[in-house]
């Protein structure tokens, strides 16, 4: 059970442990001092998983002092992306969070994200109350992005989009409900490669050329169990009395490495092992560029070793649970020190509260059923959670059939959203909020039936079925540790993304599994076998009977033999008449 | 007779036009900046178009990324390539290497690479969509990543491969294009001035039959095989488990590769890519609709982005703008004339064969005959003429 993090290069000199909770007791600087220019803080956390996985998740955050909600035009640019900056002020864009998943996050086995996503492509956007026409800048938006990052999100379109009206609130600073200006989409075919990466990599302030965005190469980033990359851009305070907002950029990227695959199968994680590169620098745009390395039971030292040693640590309180960091602060020339090698343990992390599976069950190609389990376990506490489902419109839903049960009884939920499809105009809208007893599972289940499409609208290969998006379930899970609610304090980035309002609960969402799903297809060779059917039997019938109709019959005499005929030349000379 | 002074005024028209173009030729040659523009484009575009799904189609993305990869190489620009890929190999769950794609067994050469990206992916590849590009005649909202950009100067690389047949190109298993309709949408480019010379290379079987159609000048077209032979692919890789690259593209990689921006290689060494000793099929190639000696034009006019840069020592003297003004309008006509495109213009008619009258003209012409002579009668007929 070793672990490498291996750093080429000169002396290392060792800090003064400081070792202590970053709380709000300590007086820590304000996140930005508040002048006109961009910050830049780049981390990666690395964290072992129990079953011998590695999780690494890296955020850039990019913080622009610009205010678009007085509708403001910026024409200089300094660390904030160009083009990013022009979509948000040419489409009054408040809020735009878009992810690219490639795997399914394994819940119980790898517990919560830090930042979830589901499988293929997400994307939400609240949109500034001064748009009046939102579906159509909705619309131009999607093909704006999908030319920025290489996707093909102009596929999004009335069909798969929806407005929620309670699972998607804003995460950034505002006070706008009306969900009229909020759309969601999410594409599960959507495939995430290098062509994703390499647009995603360019928004980046150092690009991929020094700091941590060095080890995003995608030979391994791709030869992973799962990847996801996101871009998250909503209006932030920027002091604690928040007279002004400004602009912030979140990219991140979450990659599950493989024991096996990745790996292999020991237990000893290094940096070049699961980059196949090394850090040399940070990078010089940025204010801060630290990496965490999870050590929660090296308390006593003695079951791992990392290498080399950082003395510096930090505690933070992330997804209910109070974990202990090892800091690597890159901007310190003092951290790139000779090779020494990082030794960890794995061991049983907190049981997540809260997960969620669904499943199609049934059998034909006419009916079937959804079935979504939401699993509490929680020993003594329940709590609510709001379920959102987006069906396309060719999977129509029997809503009276819509049961919902915990412990074998009946579940009534306390609030039920529902908007009906329309064929070939928009999906199913599904929001429920469900009270999770403790300790327990819960089953939504809905029938649904198959529609017949158009013969124009298969895709070129209809058999390997169709997708329907995951389901969110969003919820406040109940906490045993306090969360730092402070909205300006100087916190890791992994801990500060969603916005808390409690101690004693935390945010979580979590999305299941997209369903494959069988549309009953036709032969696509049936026109051809028609016509040519067709075809023969006009032609044969028709023939046949204006033959039979028209033809007329003469009686031919049999021709005579060459004797009889030479005989006939010769009797024609003479004048005789022939035999 | 009419006929006749008819017949006399189209001689004389064709006589001064043939005239004009004499004289614009000799101030062509006196004019150095005539030498300058010999080749006539300043922008070069390619497009890019891998048209098969499933994975064992394995080796037309990997056509299509390797003459990617070396379009790259020599200069040209991610904004002038449009990549339209209808499948997704190297991110495909059964690709042992993932974010991998490779042309030479053995995994030699990975042509995907790091620094990649795709215009038009999966679904979107459809006839439509190509021939949207091409024409240029998109949906407002398309991002500029996804247009074909050209104009009268551009110089444009057009390379499709997949399964095809004679006259057609199958997409993604689910339509065709046909030779007629891209001769068509050539000539709207044409139309539309969205070019200066076109390259079009195919790689599928009966390849040649997809360029017998074209009727747009200035096109130039290359098949990996004649009508009713099939094209090859190269070799299979074990550990992948599919044929990596079709035959023609895979020596016509291996002859990139050894081309620079600044080599002199011209259009008859990319005529003799690939013989049938080693493609297999015979490969062919057109040259009648296009201007210019194919011995001169350069491989890297259409798979580089060579500028043209002329190093001067000597100070060059700005007039008074006032005193230039007629100067001006005599350079701009010079200059314009330079270009092939004028010569086209003002050129003559194409010639066509001359074929005996068709049926129906025939016939036409025997019934007006009859009748006349059965009003008239034949002896009015000296009358006539």
């Amino acid at each position: 059970m070793k672990v490498f993090l291996n750093y080429p290069q000169i002396l290392k000199r060792w800090e003064a442990s400081q070792v202590g909770d970053v709380d709000p007791g300590m007086s820590v600087a304000p996140p930005h001092p508040h002048t006109n220019t961009d910050s830049f803080q780049e981390e990666l956390v690395v964290r072992p998983l129990h079953s011998g996985d590695i999780y690494a998740s890296f955020q850039f955050r990019t913080v622009w002092e610009a205010d678009f909600s007085r509708g403001n035009k910026v024409s200089h640019y300094q660390l904030f992306p160009k083009s990013l900056g022009q979509v948000i002020s040419k489409f009054s864009v408040r809020e735009l969070h878009i992810s690219f998943t490639q795997g399914y996050w394994r819940t119980m086995q790898w517990g919560q994200p830090f930042l979830p996503s589901p499988p293929g492509a997400e994307l939400w956007v609240w949109f500034q109350d001064s748009v009046t026409d939102v579906d159509g800048t909705w619309k131009e938006l999607t093909n704006v992005l999908s030319g920025i990052f290489c996707a093909s999100l102009n596929f999004i379109d009335s069909t798969n989009t929806v407005q929620p009206s309670a699972a998607f609130k804003p995460l950034g600073v505002g006070n706008v409900t009306d969900h009229r200006f909020l759309r969601y989409a999410t594409l599960p075919r959507e495939i995430v490669c290098t062509e994703n990466l390499t647009p995603w990599k360019k928004l980046l302030p150092c690009g991929s050329k020094a700091g941590l965005a060095v080890l995003l190469k995608s030979e391994k980033l791709f030869h992973s169990s799962f990847h996801s990359q996101a871009v998250h851009i909503r209006p932030i305070c920027q002091d604690q009395r928040c007279k002004s907002t400004s602009l912030e950029l979140r990219q991140t990227l979450n990659a599950v490495f493989d024991l096996h695959t990745s790996g292999q199968a020991k237990r000893e994680w290094s940096l070049f092992k699961m980059f196949s590169r090394t850090l040399t620098e940070a990078c010089p745009l940025a204010s801060s560029s630290k990496i965490y390395i999870d050590i929660t039971d090296n308390s006593q030292g003695e079951q791992f070793e990392l290498s080399p040693a950082s003395s510096l640590l930090s505690q933070a309180v992330v997804l209910g649970d109070r974990r202990t960091f090892s800091v690597y602060d890159l901007t310190d020339q003092a951290t790139f020190g000779s090779t020494r090698s990082l030794n960890l343990l794995i061991r049983d992390m907190l049981r997540p509260l809260l997960h969620a599976e669904r499943y199609v069950a049934g059998y034909g190609l006419q009916t079937g059923e959804i079935h979504t389990v939401m699993y509490n376990h929680h020993p003594y506490r329940s709590f609510p959670v709001l379920l959102l489902d987006s069906v396309p419109w060719y999977l129509r839903l029997y809503i009276h059939t819509l049961t919902v049960t915990s412990k074998g009884k009946e579940n009534k939920p306390s609030y039920i959203h529902y908007q009906p499809s329309k064929d070939r105009l928009r999906p199913h809208l599904l929001e429920m909020l469900v009270q999770l007893p403790p300790n327990s599972a819960t089953e939504v289940t809905v029938e649904f039936e198959r529609a017949l499409l158009k013969w124009t609208e298969y895709t070129p290969d209809p058999n390997h079925g169709f997708y329907v998006g995951s389901s969110v379930i969003s919820s406040l899970v109940p906490s045993t540790v306090a969360t730092n609610t402070s909205i300006t304090q100087e916190q890791p980035l992994f801990s500060s993304f969603f916005p808390c309002k409690e101690e004693l609960s935390y945010f979580v969402r979590v999305y299941t599994e997209p369903l494959l799903v069988n549309l009953p297809t036709p032969d696509f060779s049936m026109p051809y076998n028609v016509i040519c059917l067709t075809c023969t039997v006009v032609a044969v019938g028709y023939g046949s009977l204006y033959n039979l109709l028209t033809r007329s019959f003469q009686i031919e005499e049999p021709s005579p033999g060459l004797a009889k005929r030479i005989a006939n030349v010769i009797r024609r000379m003479r004048g005789v008449p022939p035999l | 007779c009419s006929a006749r002074s008819f017949r006399f005024t189209t001689f004389l028209a064709s006589l001064t036009q043939t005239l004009t173009l004499v004289v614009h030729f000799c101030l062509v040659f006196q004019d150095s900046a005539g030498q300058f523009f010999s080749s006539g484009h300043t922008n070069n575009w390619a497009v890019l178009v891998c048209t098969s799904r499933f994975w064992f189609n394995y080796r037309h993305v990997a056509n299509t990324l390797s003459v990617y990869r070396s379009v790259k190489r020599l200069g040209i620009p991610d904004s002038h390539i449009v990549l339209m890929l209808a499948d997704d190999m190297a991110c495909n769950h059964r690709n042992p290497k993932p974010a991998t794609v490779f042309s030479h067994k053995n995994m030699e050469l990975n042509v995907y690479g790091d620094d990649v990206e795709v215009d038009y992916r999966g679904y979107e590849v459809t006839v439509e969509n190509f021939l949207r590009v091409l024409t240029g005649r998109l949906p407002p909202s398309t991002p500029r990543s996804k247009r074909l950009l050209s104009d009268d100067r551009s110089n444009i690389l057009i390379y499709l491969t997949g399964h095809g047949g004679n006259g057609f190109l199958k997409f993604q298993d689910s339509e065709e294009i046909s030779n007629v309709e891209l001769a068509d949408a050539f000539e709207q480019m044409w139309q539309k001035r969205r070019y200066n010379e076109l390259l079009f290379i195919i790689d599928t079987c009966q390849g040649a039959s997809m360029y017998e159609r074209f009727y747009s000048p200035n096109l130039m077209a290359l098949a990996s095989s004649q009508v009713g032979e099939d094209s090859l692919s190269h070799q299979p890789d074990l550990a992948i488990g599919v044929h990596l690259m079709d035959r023609y593209t895979f020596y016509l990689l291996e002859f990139l590769e050894d081309i620079h921006p600044a080599s002199k290689t011209n259009m008859n060494d990319l005529f003799k890519v690939c013989p049938k000793s080693q493609c297999v099929s015979t490969p062919g190639h057109r040259t009648d609709l296009f201007l210019r000696d194919p011995g001169s034009v350069l491989i890297t006019d259409f798979f580089g982005s060579v500028r043209k840069i002329e190093i001067t020592m000597e100070t060059i003297n700005l007039t008074d703008p006032i005193n230039s003004g007629n100067d001006v309008q005599t350079e701009n006509n010079t200059y314009v004339d330079q270009l092939p495109v004028s010569e086209i213009i003002h050129q003559k008619p194409k010639q066509r064969d001359w074929h005996p009258p068709d049926g129906f003209i025939l016939g036409l012409w025997t019934l007006i005959l009859l009748v006349f002579f059965k009003t008239y009668g034949v002896k009015h007929l000296k009358h006539v003429f």
